[in-house]
């Protein structure tokens, strides 16, 4: 575990230098940027100006001392202060984060309920439920989420009237979204278990417990699915990223509150230390998410807890 | 499109292909059949287009789907569909140039790592987990902040965006490729190591790397379209899918076809383009196991 431990603190670390060393590639004068998308247009900024931006984010300092300033203020937790907000970046990303978990959570929930659902009830069964449940998946895998939330906007929301129109933060408001980002991932997710579903199947031990008289439905839920789940559980860490990613979307979709407008406003404005700092929360989730599953895992199969 | 991707040996005649064509799938011929409209439409979009994309007429505005505008007229009476045909080219060369200059990135990284030794090996290996811990679309993000909106940004941003996944798939076909029975058989008879990467490592471990660049072209324009939709792509004059679902973001309430049918053409594209690619994979690798990009 103390290993496991010092694996992800290293990836931390080497995720905050990724950052960095790509904003060393930014052309022109930081500075001078700072001011003109400030500004929304190219403006001349006196000599005095640039020193005062100079100064208070260090851009004269060396790269090695920029660095090691950066390295130690994340380690207490510091993310630097937004160039267009003013504000520390940890305040601002607090202050937003809070619905768009709520919703990477729910779709996630959501789309291991559909993807294990489909699997139990339509793998090894040769009927034409099992293929429209296959072509579901390909298909649904394939579709970019902002497209289905769009879909589901017009018709649930504007044409039918059933969801609200504008984002909300209530139970309601979250559905919509929720689905939304589940649809993809489910069809991603079920495609992996109904893999392994259909291989576990055909092993031994499947076929004596149905000897032993278990009902099909039985064997399907107390003995093939914890095998058939390990593959896809392994996936989680990747997929709370590629959820928390793709809820950024869908926030813009919904015109719902979050992180999403934050982090798009932030690209626009091309104010660096914002997006960094959502990058780096976003990957702080996913190696606590990484470590979770590495528990998970071994109640799912308690052979692995003696290893 | 398909028969090209399968690369029959010798010469291909009109009986051959059409035996071939004859052994697919209808699904897989109907998907092949629309990824060739799609080139058509990207080469010759005046064969296509049933109105003047740039042509004008706010007698017309906003008027929904009807059979003289099949995906309706935008806020200054042009033809939607005219427009998304207009579009396609340069959708299409988005993907196709994200997608290779992916490639770029990923076969220096994969085959670096397949080929060097365990050091390189493993130095590349934990780059790229590290990699893995950022989404896709926060990596194009960051390319963005940094170098600002652009069409050759976004480029940028969608290739380096998914070079790690593809880098990882390359990089075990090397390794796969070099721990085969056949290296092994060829190194015994004495045959140099320059040789055996030459004749046997390099040919085997890309072939699958046609396949695998026909899916990402959909995967790249996908992700584009994503940065577009949230207003860091093309400007929106242009009749690009991503700008088209960029501008008709703010009539989604008033006047639906204006994104849904850009937004259709897209998943139309990505969708048929992986119909045709995994058939072709299923029949050179046999059954294909699902990954996350």
């Amino acid at each position: 575990m103390a290993r496991r431990l010092g694996g992800a603190v290293f990836v931390l670390w080497a995720t905050a230098t990724f950052t960095f060393v790509v904003q060393l590639f930014m052309p022109g004068d930081r500075a001078t940027m700072i001011i003109n998308t400030q500004a929304g247009n190219l403006q001349s900024p006196s000599a005095e100006q640039l020193a005062a931006l100079n100064a208070r984010y260090g851009f004269d300092d060396s790269y090695l001392a920029q660095y090691v300033r950066y390295i130690g203020d994340l380690a207490q937790g510091d993310l630097g202060i937004s160039y267009n907000q003013h504000q520390p970046v940890t305040e601002i990303i607090a202050a937003q984060i809070g619905p768009t978990i709520v919703l990477t959570l729910s779709a996630l929930v959501l789309a291991w309920l559909i993807s294990l659902v489909v699997t139990v009830l339509a793998t090894g069964r040769d009927n034409a439920w099992s293929r429209a449940a296959t072509g579901f998946q390909i298909v649904t895998a394939a579709l970019p989420p902002y497209w289905i939330g769009t879909i589901f906007l017009v018709v649930l929301s504007v044409q039918l009237g059933i969801f609200p129109v504008e984002g909300s933060n209530t139970l309601v408001g979250t559905i919509l979204p929720a689905f939304t980002l589940a649809i993809p991932l489910s069809g991603f997710l079920g495609q992996i278990t109904q893999d392994e579903f259909a291989r576990v199947l055909d092993q031994p031990f499947v076929t004596s417990s149905r000897t032993r008289g278990i009902g099909d439905l039985g064997v399907r839920l107390k003995h093939v699915l914890r095998h058939a789940v390990l593959p896809a559980v392994t996936l989680s860490g990747w997929a709370l990223g590629a959820l928390f990613s793709g809820a950024v979307l869908i926030e813009v979709v919904f015109s719902r509150q979050g992180i999403g407008g934050v982090l798009v406003q932030a690209t626009n404005g091309r104010d660096i230390p914002l997006v960094t700092g959502v990058m780096l929360a976003s990957a702080a989730m996913y190696i606590v998410a990484n470590l979770l599953v590495d528990i998970a895992y071994r109640f799912i199969d308690p052979r692995l807890k003696s290893a | 499109m398909s028969t090209i991707a399968i690369d029959a040996p010798g010469a291909a005649g009109a009986a051959r292909i059409g035996a071939l064509l004859r052994s697919l799938p209808v699904g897989v011929r109907i998907a092949g059949a629309i990824v060739a409209l799609y080139l058509l439409a990207a080469v010759l979009p005046g064969l296509l287009q049933p109105h003047d994309p740039f042509a004008t007429d706010l007698d017309a505005a906003l008027q929904g789907p009807s059979v003289a505008h099949p995906f309706g007229t935008d806020q200054s009476g042009r033809d939607v569909l005219s427009r998304v045909i207009e579009g396609t080219r340069q959708s299409l060369a988005i993907g196709v140039g994200a997608t290779a200059l992916s490639f770029v990135f990923a076969l220096a990284l994969g085959i670096a790592a397949g080929l060097g030794g365990k050091l390189v090996d493993g130095a590349i290996n934990r780059f790229l987990e590290v990699l893995f811990a950022f989404p896709i679309l926060f990596v194009a993000l960051l390319f963005v902040a940094v170098f600002g909106q652009s069409v050759t940004t976004q480029i940028i941003a969608v290739a380096i965006g998914t070079a790690p996944g593809y880098a990882r798939i390359i990089r075990g076909q090397f390794l796969t490729v070099k721990g085969s029975a056949y290296v092994e058989a060829a190194r015994a008879v004495g045959h140099s190591y320059g040789k055996i990467v030459r004749q046997h490592v390099f040919p085997n471990a890309m072939r699958p790397l046609v396949v695998m660049f026909t899916l990402g072209v959909g995967q790249a324009i996908v992700w584009a379209s994503g940065l577009a939709f949230l207003g860091l792509g093309v400007a929106p004059p242009s009749p690009e899918w991503g700008a088209l679902l960029d501008a008709g973001r703010a009539y989604v309430t008033s006047a639906w076809w204006l994104e849904l049918t850009p937004g259709l053409a897209i998943v139309v594209f990505a969708l048929s383009v992986t119909i045709v690619g995994r058939h072709v994979q299923e029949r050179l690798e046999g059954k294909v196991k699902v990954q996350p990009l």
